[in-house]
């Protein structure tokens, strides 16, 4: 089973270390992870989507990285409504011949062209990973050149903040 | 006031009550030195960082307090980290304090440059690296908050050259701020009420003691459930201590190792209850087939250890200060007539322990190492035992009669040889007017031999016994029994002369390999002011029994002639 953690770490150098030191050391499998900044300047969030067996391992994780001294709090996002969303670009071949299908497709999966020149056109797609997932396996056929995803970012929806659950 | 880094550091190990260091100098940590010789500073000067930092584990073990070592950077530091890791598997609290090269070296493969924080982040509970000279009071301020509450454990403090050079207007932290670090004390009262409902349906409940108790100095209350109900008692090797090894309840230590009483108790029970414990693969062999019959309950401060190896039915979360004098007065109001409700496993328990008494067959005209721990227990009842790791470990373990807290010390996580004699010259430090007897083998000995010399310079007592078997005798038992008798390096088949060795580092040298003679030269041992090292005559082939083999049922025991 797939789980969406939302961990709220002390914004201090080291801690990135001491949180990938624990995953490796204890063998949990992680998906995708991603930080950046909350909005308080001395928080970090990071987005971590963990595969376990089951609610007992999923415990474990959680309570392994409580004990971590920079990790102020985690969240299980997984049973709270909540929005999933990555962000992608993708640099893809583009000619003159099929500049004008790329752009068809582009707008039907509600993405973004963020770069052109005679040879390649830069895509960028906000949304779920199954939705860059598809558009990236369409655009296989262009030719793609790179692609770089931020990783899976969650949040409630409602009134509440991560801290206050 | 206005403090150099160093004489900062200084004062604020003085606000911790800290009573002394072990360490070993060099370039990143002169200025510190320099500040300590100052200040006159106490500070055992061990002859590697190994031994610095399992010297000032052996402190901490033996006296609940924090223990601090130092040592310089790249090599000073590397040299710390068997030491830090020891301490982390068993729970010591520490706190460790290395130099790193100057802050514009840092990145830069500099001399004597490695990233301690990056080594030691899945060894120790926490880490810091001090860059800047304003942070030096809290950082400390932490580390030893850090390292003594909660699940006690070692905390590195990396500090940058410079740091210690500069200066600032001190002022040491009361308290600290730690958003992410809320160690648990108190938990749920409810879940004890329902521990005390499971003591009472049960017919064939079991303690099982681990390090937890011995850490929480909480020997005292454990003991008074024991006396109250009378239920048995198993311990795990950390444990030991807690319960007087003879006291009637004790089934002695379980697992791997473990009595027959205790493993076929272990087996049977319908309740087992987990005092400070984290079920260790060297107590349940196979996860599957552990206390098959019971109930588990699982008492620990740490709630990342419930569950994690073996299914706990009921948890109690929260420090044992907490949790052990409830749990008294809640089994104390179910006013049971204890003697009556078990009186049909108390008589199935003794039926075991007679059946497999822990015993060893003798050989004439040859020392058995199972005897040397049983004289060595009747000759020092109240020492403080230190062992190294093997099968002598194991045998201090079957057959030393251990009377109270923090008694024994012994690397029990990691395994560590090498331990035992450094460990030893911390708890006489700690404990000055206390026997400290350390058995170790002829491989471990010669891991931190050195220290023969740290105890020699400085005077501390320590006995030093070595089980002299002429092997790896542990590596040797299982090649014996699981490889075909295929001795791959491990009959050492040495030349060294250990009295010699004892003798040219200072410490008094004597030798027994005659039964009749090994009670008189023992006396003697302990006897003979300052360090000394008895050398034992002991035979190769000797197994410990009984033995589980790994991953096996604790019920399916290599028995032997025991
Ligand atoms: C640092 C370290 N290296 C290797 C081992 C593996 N090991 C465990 S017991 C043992 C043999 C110990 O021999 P000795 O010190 O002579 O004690 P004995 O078992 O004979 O009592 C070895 C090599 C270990 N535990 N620690």
């Amino acid at each position: 089973m797939k789980y969406t953690l939302a961990v709220l770490v002390e914004n201090r150098p080291g801690v990135l270390t001491h949180i990938s030191g624990l995953i490796s050391r204890r063998a949990f499998n992680i998906e995708s992870i991603a930080a950046g900044h909350s909005e308080e300047a001395d928080t970090t969030r990071i987005t971590i989507d963990v595969e376990v067996d089951g609610e007992l391992e999923l415990e474990q994780v959680v309570n392994q990285l409580s004990k971590l001294v920079d990790v102020i709090k985690i969240v299980n996002l997984t049973p709270v409504d909540h929005i999933e969303r990555e962000l992608a670009m993708i640099k893809v071949k583009a000619s003159k011949v099929n500049r004008s299908d790329l752009v068809d497709i582009v707008e039907i999966f509600r993405a973004k062209i963020v770069d052109v020149n005679r040879e390649t056109m830069v895509i960028e797609l906000t949304g779920e990973e199954t939705k860059i997932d598809a558009l990236c396996e369409v655009l296989v056929d262009f030719g793609i050149i790179e692609i770089v995803r931020t990783g899976k970012i969650a949040l409630s929806r409602g009134p509440l903040a991560a801290k206050e659950m | 006031m206005e403090l150099q880094g160093a004489e900062a550091l200084i004062k604020s190990l003085k606000n911790e009550g800290v009573e002394v260091v072990f360490g070993y100098p060099g370039g990143a940590v002169l200025t510190l030195y320099d500040a300590l010789y100052k200040a006159q500073f106490p500070h055992v000067l061990t002859k590697h960082e190994q031994g610095a930092v399992h010297a000032a584990d052996g402190y901490a073990r033996a006296t609940g307090k924090v223990g601090v070592c130092i040592a310089t950077s790249g090599p000073g530091a590397t040299n710390l980290i068997t030491g830090i890791a020891t301490a982390y598997m068993d729970s010591v609290p520490l706190v460790a304090i290395t130099g790193q090269v100057g802050v514009c070296l840092i990145g830069k493969d500099s001399f004597q440059e490695a990233d301690i924080c990056g080594i030691t982040t899945p060894i120790s509970k926490h880490n810091y690296l001090v860059k800047k000279i304003e942070d030096l009071p809290r950082v400390i301020k932490e580390a030893f908050y850090i390292a003594r509450t909660g699940r006690p454990g070692p905390v590195v403090i990396d500090i940058a050259k410079d740091v210690f050079a500069a200066t600032l207007d001190y002022s040491y932290p009361d308290s600290v701020n730690l958003r992410g670090y809320r160690p648990t004390f108190g938990g749920d009262p409810a879940s004890i009420d329902l521990v005390a409902e499971e003591i009472k349906k049960a017919q064939r409940p079991l303690l099982f003691v681990g390090g937890g108790v011995n850490i929480s100095s909480m020997a005292t209350d454990f003991r008074k459930l024991v006396k109250m109900t009378g239920m048995p008692v198993v311990s795990s090797l950390m444990g030991l201590g807690v319960i007087d090894g003879d006291a009637p309840e004790h089934l002695g230590m379980v697992g791997m190792h473990g009595t027959y009483s205790a493993n076929m108790a272990t087996v049977e029970c319908d309740l087992l209850i987990g005092i400070g414990v984290r079920f260790d693969d060297r107590v349940t062999g196979s996860v599957e087939d552990f206390a098959p019959k019971a109930k588990i309950i699982h008492f620990d401060i740490d709630p990342a250890e419930i569950n994690k190896n073996v299914r706990a039915d009921l948890k109690v979360v929260g420090d044992l200060m907490w949790s052990l004098p409830l749990l008294f007065e809640k089994v104390a109001n179910l006013g049971l007539d204890w003697s009556g409700h078990l009186e049909v496993w108390n008589r199935q328990l003794t039926a075991w322990k007679q059946e497999k008494p822990m015993t060893y067959q003798k050989r004439d005209g040859i020392i058995m190492p199972q005897e040397v721990i049983a004289k060595v227990s009747e000759l020092a009842k109240d020492a403080i035992i230190v062992t190294d790791v093997g099968q002598h470990q194991m045998w201090a373990a079957q057959f030393y009669q251990f009377h109270g807290e923090r008694t024994f010390l012994t690397s029990g996580g990691l395994g560590t040889m090498g331990y035992g004699l450094p460990a030893a010259i911390g708890a006489q430090v700690g404990l000055p007017r206390k026997p400290v007897i350390v058995f170790s083998g002829d491989g471990g000995i010669m891991m931190n031999c050195q220290e023969m010399a740290t105890a020699a310079d400085n005077g501390f007592p320590i006995k030093i016994i070595v089980m002299n078997n002429q092997v790896l005798g542990m590596v040797s038992q299982w090649q014996r029994l699981f490889y075909g008798e295929r001795y791959s390096h491990t009959l050492i088949k040495g030349r060294t002369d250990f009295v010699k060795l004892a003798e040219a580092m200072g410490v008094t040298g004597m030798r027994v390999t005659n039964p009749e003679e090994l009670e008189a030269t023992l006396v003697a041992a302990l006897e003979t002011e300052g360090p000394v090292l008895v050398d034992i005559a002991l035979p190769s082939d000797e197994d410990v029994l009984p033995m589980v083999p790994p991953g096996g049922c604790l019920d399916k025991m290599i028995l032997g002639e025991c």
